[in-house]
C-alpha cells in the first residue's frame, strides 16, 4: 500500500496528541501529575495542537477537502466516520478540562476520565479502519488495534515526561515510558512475526478462479503505464529494505528512547531533561518509521491480478 | 446510507456473467464502457496525458490476459475485471459520507459524486480493484452497471443494456438478474459452473465467471486427432531408398 505522507502524519501525531490527552485526564486528577496551572497550559496546548495539527494533515489525503464534514454522518458503518465523531466530541471534554484547570485551577475528573476515553476512543477507531478491511490481509490482523494503542501510549507518556522537566521532574513517568517501549516493542514484534509467517488469505488462483485449469501467469496487462490501481495499492517495498527499516524503528526509535527513558530516570538536572526530549524525539521518529513500513509492507489483494501469486 | 439495504428488500440483483472460454481479449467492453461512460451520468472519465509516453486515466473495466496450465495442457485466458456489485460490498460500508451505497431495488453499487470527499477508503476495502480515483475531480468513481442505459426509455428495449455487453463481438458477456433463479443469466451459471472471484473475502459478489471449456483432445466430428502424430520414418519402398540416399 502507497505510504501517503498525510496519512502517516495523520496517525503518528494524533498519536501522540490523544496519548498526551489521555494520560493528563487520568493522571492529574488523580494527583499523579502536578496541577501546576502553566503545565496544564504547556502540556493540553501540546496534545490538542498535535491531534488538531495530524487531523488537518488527513485533510490533505482527501480529494475534496472542503466536503470533511460529510465524513461525520456514516459512524453507523463506517469506522473513518466513528473516528471521525470521537475526535470531534473529545474536543468538548478536552476543553472543558483544559479551561477548569488552565482558567479556573480545578481539575475536573470527570472531564479529565472522559477525554481520556474519547483519545482512546479515537485511537482504536484509527486503528479498526485498517483491523477491518479484508482485502489488506496484513492490516486485517489482531495485533492492529494494540499496536495503534500502545504507539498512542508510548508516543504520549515520552512527550509528557519531556514536558514535566520544565515542571520539577518525575522520574516515574519516564520509567512509565521505559515500559510503554517495551510492551509496544513486545506487540510490534509479535506483528511482524505475525505477518512474515501468515499463509496467504488469497492467491492468483482464488483470485481468478482458473486453479482448476492450471497455475496462472500474468501474459499481458490490461494497460502499458501506472493507473491508480498501481500506485495506490501496488506499491512494493523491497524485502531487505524493509528488514533495514524494521532495525532502524527498533534500535533507534524503540531501543534508545528505552535507554534514554532509563537515563532519565537514573540521573536529575540537565542530562536528565536531554535525555528525556532526545527520547521523545526518537521515539516519535521510530513511531513514524514504524507507521510507514506499516503501508509499505501491506499488501492489497488487487496486485493477484497484476502478476502477484499470494497475498 | 452506507448502511446495507436489508436483504429482504427486493431480490433483484443485476449484474454480469462473464464467459472466460469464448472472451478474445479485444478489450471492445474496456473502450466502450469508457467510450459510454466519458458522456454518460459517471462521466467525464479524466484521462491525463493521454496521447504522451505514460498515459494514466480512469476507467471501469480493464482486460487483463494470462497463460494457464503448462505445456500442451496450457491455455490463454483473457479475463475482464469490473465492479461485481457485490451482495456484501465492504467498499459500500467503509464510506464516511454515505457517498458509497448499494440500491435497495436491484443491488447496483454506485457513488454519489455529490457527496464523495475522496477520501479513497472504498478503493482499499475493495479486493477486486474496481474503484478509480478521479484525481482531476477529486472523487471515486466506478462501473455503474450502466444505469442511464439499461433504465433508459428512450432507447429500444434490446439496447437497455450496459454498453460492455451490447458492444461484445463474441457474446462473451451476458447482463440479466442473477436473484431470479429462472432467469437466462442464472441458468447460464448453473449449467457452465459459473463462480465467484475470491469467495474468502466472502463479500458475495453479483457478477459470476463462466469457466473455460476443457480443452478438445479431437477435432470434432471429422474423427481426425486433435494434435498431429508423427508418422514414423519409411524404411522400404522409394521413399525409404530416398530417405537412405539422403541420410548418407
Amino acid at each position: 500500500m502507497n505510504p501517503a505522507f498525510s496519512v502517516i502524519v495523520f496517525s503518528t501525531a494524533t498519536g501522540v496528541g490523544y496519548g498526551l490527552l489521555a494520560l493528563l485526564g487520568i493522571l492529574t486528577p488523580f494527583g499523579l501529575l502536578p496541577h501546576d496551572r502553566i503545565f496544564g497550559f504547556v502540556a493540553l496546548a501540546v496534545a490538542l495542537a498535535s491531534i488538531t495539527a495530524g487531523l488537518l494533515s488527513s485533510l490533505f489525503h482527501l480529494g475534496r477537502p472542503e466536503r470533511a464534514w460529510r465524513a461525520l454522518s456514516q459512524w453507523r458503518s463506517s469506522w473513518l466516520s466513528r473516528e471521525g465523531v470521537a475526535a470531534v466530541a473529545t474536543y468538548v471534554p478536552a476543553g472543558a478540562f483544559g479551561i477548569l484547570w488552565v482558567f479556573f485551577g480545578r481539575v475536573s475528573m470527570i472531564a479529565g476520565v472522559v477525554s481520556a476515553i474519547g483519545a482512546v476512543m479515537t485511537v482504536c477507531c484509527t486503528a479498526m479502519i485498517y483491523r477491518s478491511l479484508k482485502p489488506v490481509p496484513r492490516w486485517h490482523n489482531a495485533w492492529v488495534l494494540p499496536v495503534y494503542l500502545l504507539a498512542a501510549l508510548m508516543s504520549g507518556v515520552l512527550w509528557l515526561a519531556a514536558i514535566l522537566h520544565f515542571f520539577g521532574s518525575l522520574p516515574s513517568i519516564s520509567g512509565l515510558a521505559a515500559a510503554a517501549i517495551a510492551a509496544l516493542c513486545v506487540a510490534k514484534i509479535g506483528y511482524w512475526r505475525s505477518i512474515d509467517t501468515a499463509s496467504a488469505t488469497s492467491t492468483a488462483a482464488s483470485a481468478l478462479g482458473l486453479g482448476p485449469v492450471g497455475a496462472v501467469r500474468l501474459f499481458e496487462a490490461p494497460h502499458t503505464s501506472q493507473n491508480y490501481l498501481l500506485r495506490e495499492m501496488g506499491f512494493e517495498l523491497a524485502r531487505k529494505h524493509a528488514a533495514k527499516l524494521r532495525r532502524i524503528a527498533l534500535v533507534g526509535g524503540f531501543g534508545f528512547p528505552f535507554l534514554l527513558s532509563g537515563i532519565a530516570v537514573a540521573t536529575s538536572g540537565w542530562p536528565a531533561m536531554a535525555a528525556a526530549w532526545l527520547a521523545a524525539l526518537l521515539g516519535t521518529t521510530g513511531i513514524f518509521i514504524e507507521r510507514w513500513l506499516f503501508f509499505a509492507e501491506a499488501r492489497h489483494v488487487v496486485t493477484l491480478y497484476y502478476g502477484k501469486s499470494a497475498a | 446510507m452506507t448502511s446495507l439495504p436489508p436483504s429482504s428488500s427486493s431480490s433483484k440483483r443485476l449484474g454480469l456473467v462473464i464467459d472466460l472460454d469464448i472472451c478474445v481479449g479485444c478489450h471492445a467492453c474496456a473502450v466502450n464502457c469508457k467510450e459510454w461512460n466519458s458522456a454518460g451520468a459517471a462521466g467525464p472519465l479524466t484521462d491525463f496525458a493521454p496521447y504522451d509516453a505514460e498515459p494514466d486515466g480512469v476507467w471501469f473495466n480493464r482486460v487483463h490476459t494470462y497463460e494457464v496450465g503448462e505445456g500442451s495442457e496450457g491455455r490463454t485466458v483473457h479475463f475482464p475485471r469490473s465492479c461485481l456489485h457485490c451482495a456484501e460490498p465492504a467498499c459500500v460500508t467503509v464510506c464516511p459520507t454515505g457517498a458509497s451505497f448499494k440500491r435497495a431495488e436491484d443491488g447496483i453499487v454506485l457513488v454519489d459524486e455529490n457527496l464523495c470527499i475522496g477520501c479513497k477508503l472504498c478503493s482499499w476495502a475493495c479486493p477486486y480493484g474496481a474503484r478509480e480515483f478521479d484525481h482531476d475531480a477529486g472523487i471515486m468513481k466506478k462501473c455503474t452497471l450502466c444505469i442511464d442505459r439499461i433504465y433508459n426509455e428512450s432507447f429500444a428495449v434490446e439496447d437497455r443494456i450496459p454498453a460492455c455487453v451490447a458492444t461484445c463481438p463474441a457474446s462473451a458477456r451476458h447482463f440479466g438478474d442473477l436473484g431470479d433463479p429462472d432467469s437466462d443469466v442464472s441458468r447460464l451459471v448453473a449449467e457452465r459452473g459459473g463462480y465467484d472471484l475470491m469467495p474468502e473475502m466472502a463479500y458475495g459478489p453479483t457478477n459470476k465467471y463462466l469457466p473455460p471449456r476443457p480443452r478438445q483432445k479431437s477435432a470434432g466430428c471429422t474423427g481426425a486427432p486433435a494434435e498431429l502424430v508423427h508418422a514414423g520414418t519409411a524404411k522400404d519402398g522409394l521413399l525409404g531408398w530416398l530417405d537412405r540416399l539422403l541420410s548418407r
